[in-house]
């Protein structure tokens, strides 16, 4: 890149590849969680779904640290690790990943479990009078139908991606060339004094969080008059 | 009663605050009316015989094919052979016309041998070939109802249930589609379930009738037959009516009238055309119905018809509802006829007694020909 320091891009592009990665695990993790948080009749669905939104309430250092301790050596992290002979998962870029995707699940699994709701029963019990099987209904009726829900989840879950700090720290996100993305090089930038490359990297988050919230917008006025 | 050409449904059940035992049998052809007040159960029904709804005790074989015993038998609702038409249209927004319309049309090598709902025969039979790639956002009411109508038939469904289809729609649209599902229901040899609470729907289109009341059945059998009841309430009902099937003997365009022969008797309606031989409905409210004990003199009333009064009810201290059947021999149609206690005392009129009933009116449903 001209003229661009790699200690710039490099982060940027590290960045766009975790959010990538767990934007795509997030969508297909969340969506037949939401389908179910949506039409299950169980008794304890609130409480998963009350699981799942808590990394939205928890400070993310608290959440880090069970993280950190989960990826570790002596949690499940270390040991499936220990299947491609590592130690841990912390402090690799797997391990920001799976920490993205817990930290993230919330803002996915809201707006798909509102559009599955928001679909009802009625479209799906005509699909079923019309020879559908169930498998057919769902992704020839309800997920068309949710998919600006779909939409909205996933650029929720890009953007609260890229804007993690706490989650990504806590679990090693400082490795330069690694783990190191956006919002912790802005960190590591201002404790040395570096404004130039920190006023570099925080605009381009200002521009991308006005990019997010503006198509946030008009995915909702399309569902709005797709609807109508 | 349990022969293959017929439909037996049966299902108990406490669902929330309401209890339902409601059971009927009905022969696989025709439209069948389930009839009875809001809340009293018919949408349950039609929702446990499309498998919409799961009551423990529920028994649905139709045509021989078992949807559900009672030793837990349950067919889902994508695997029974049924087209389902709901009380909102329920397109699927995201698709055209077109592709609502094929949704649930087989696709390949599902030939068991019936005939066939050809696209074009449907299409044309609603009329709805213009709007085949719109949206559904752009239909009426109207059109949108005639859609999903076509939508179910086009399953190529063994029987067609159908819940208030019509009355969702303001009254001019509800005019627009009864002479479509008047052509359906003559045209294609399905069975239909007909949900509705107006008795005028039902005098259209309905030959047998499965009358309803607080999750029960009360009354089912022909339409005729129950309208005619005097243990039901229909018969007593303020706007108690008839509705017999005759056939077109006469055709007297010079007076505007044609002469019909149901069972029993003929009579004579005003009519804008009607071809000989043509099968036509006629409608005879009990109040247009008089009793004379003799033949009368002649007088401005056309239909004067021998009959017998086969049973009798008070509908309440001072009227008096009387079943008449057609005929000398007492054996044909029956008719309906409101009278006054005080007539029926001055005239010591009783069961079993030959009479004249002199009817004043006569309505005759559209016939097919002044359909199109």
């Amino acid at each position: 890149m001209l003229g661009i320091a790699p200690e710039i891009w490099v982060p940027i592009k590290l960045t766009l590849e975790l959010a990538a990665v767990s934007t795509l695990s997030l969508i297909v993790v969340a969506t037949p969680l939401a389908w179910w948080l949506a039409r299950s009749k169980a008794w304890f669905k609130e409480a998963v779904a009350a699981i799942v939104s808590l990394p939205m309430v928890l400070p993310p250092t608290v959440l880090g640290f069970y993280l950190l301790i989960a990826l570790g050596p002596d949690g499940p992290g270390g040991a499936i690790a220990s299947l491609w002979g590592a130690r841990t998962l912390a402090f690799t870029f797997t391990g920001l990943a799976i920490g993205s995707i817990i930290s993230s699940m919330p803002f996915v699994v809201q707006p798909i479990r509102n559009a599955f709701a928001a679909v009802g029963d009625r479209p799906l019990e005509v699909a079923a009078t019309l020879r559908a099987s169930p498998a057919r209904a769902f992704f020839t009726v309800a997920l068309p139908l949710a998919s600006p829900g779909l939409l909205a989840g996933a650029v929720l879950g890009f953007a609260h991606t890229v804007g993690e700090f706490g989650v990504i720290l806590m679990i090693g996100g400082g490795i330069p060339g690694r783990t190191r993305v956006m919002s912790t090089a802005i960190f590591d930038f201002v404790e040395t004094m570096r404004w130039r490359e920190a006023n570099l990297l925080a605009g381009a988050m200002v521009a991308f969080a006005f990019a997010v919230i503006l198509s946030m917008i008009l995915i909702e006025k399309r569902f709005a008059r797709a609807r109508g | 009663m349990s022969g293959g050409e017929t439909i037996r449904a049966s299902f108990k059940g406490v669902l929330g605050s309401f209890s339902l035992d409601a059971g009927f049998t009905a022969p696989a052809k025709g439209v069948t009316a389930l009839f009875g007040p809001s809340g009293c159960g018919k949408t349950t029904v039609l929702r446990c015989i499309g498998g919409l709804q799961r009551v423990a005790d529920g028994l649905c074989i139709v045509a021989g094919e078992v949807w559900q015993d009672r030793d837990g038998a349950f067919l889902p609702t994508h695997k029974r052979p049924l087209g389902y038409v709901f009380q909102e249209a329920s397109l699927f927004p995201h698709l055209s016309v077109r592709r609502n319309l094929l949704f649930g049309a087989p696709r390949h090598g599902h030939d068991d041998g019936r005939a066939k709902i050809a696209f074009d025969e449907v299409v044309d039979l609603l009329g709805i070939t213009a709007l085949l790639d719109r949206s559904p956002a752009k239909l009426s009411g109207g059109e949108r109802q005639r859609v999903a109508i076509g939508r179910a038939l086009l399953s190529q469904p063994k029987l067609l249930l159908m819940d208030e289809p019509l009355s969702a729609l303001d009254r001019a649209t509800k005019n627009e589609i009864l002479p479509f599902l008047e052509r359906l229901r003559d045209r294609l040899s399905l069975p239909i379930i007909y949900i509705t609470h107006s008795i005028a729907e039902v005098e259209r289109l309905a030959d047998q009738i499965v009358l309803m009341d607080k999750g029960r059945v009360i009354g089912a059998g022909r339409l005729e037959e129950i309208e005619s009841d005097p243990a039901l309430p229909l018969a007593v009902a303020r706007d108690a009516a008839v509705t017999l099937d005759g056939v077109v003997e006469a055709s007297d365009t010079a007076y505007g009238l044609v002469t019909i022969r149901v069972r029993g008797g003929v009579v004579t309606a005003p009519a804008g055309s009607a071809a000989i031989g043509e099968r036509r409905r006629i409608r005879v409210i009990a109040g247009d119905v008089s009793l004379a004990r003799e033949a009368p003199a002649p007088s401005s009333i056309l239909n004067v018809l021998p009959a017998r009064i086969v049973a009798m009810k008070a509908i309440d201290a001072n009227e008096i509802v009387a079943v008449l059947a057609l005929g000398l021999d007492g054996l044909g149609a029956r008719l309906l006829s409101r009278v006054t206690r005080k007539s029926w005392e001055a005239l010591r009129l009783a069961e079993g007694m030959s009479v004249h009933a002199q009817v004043k009116a006569v309505a005759l449903a559209p016939g097919r020909g002044e359909l199109e």
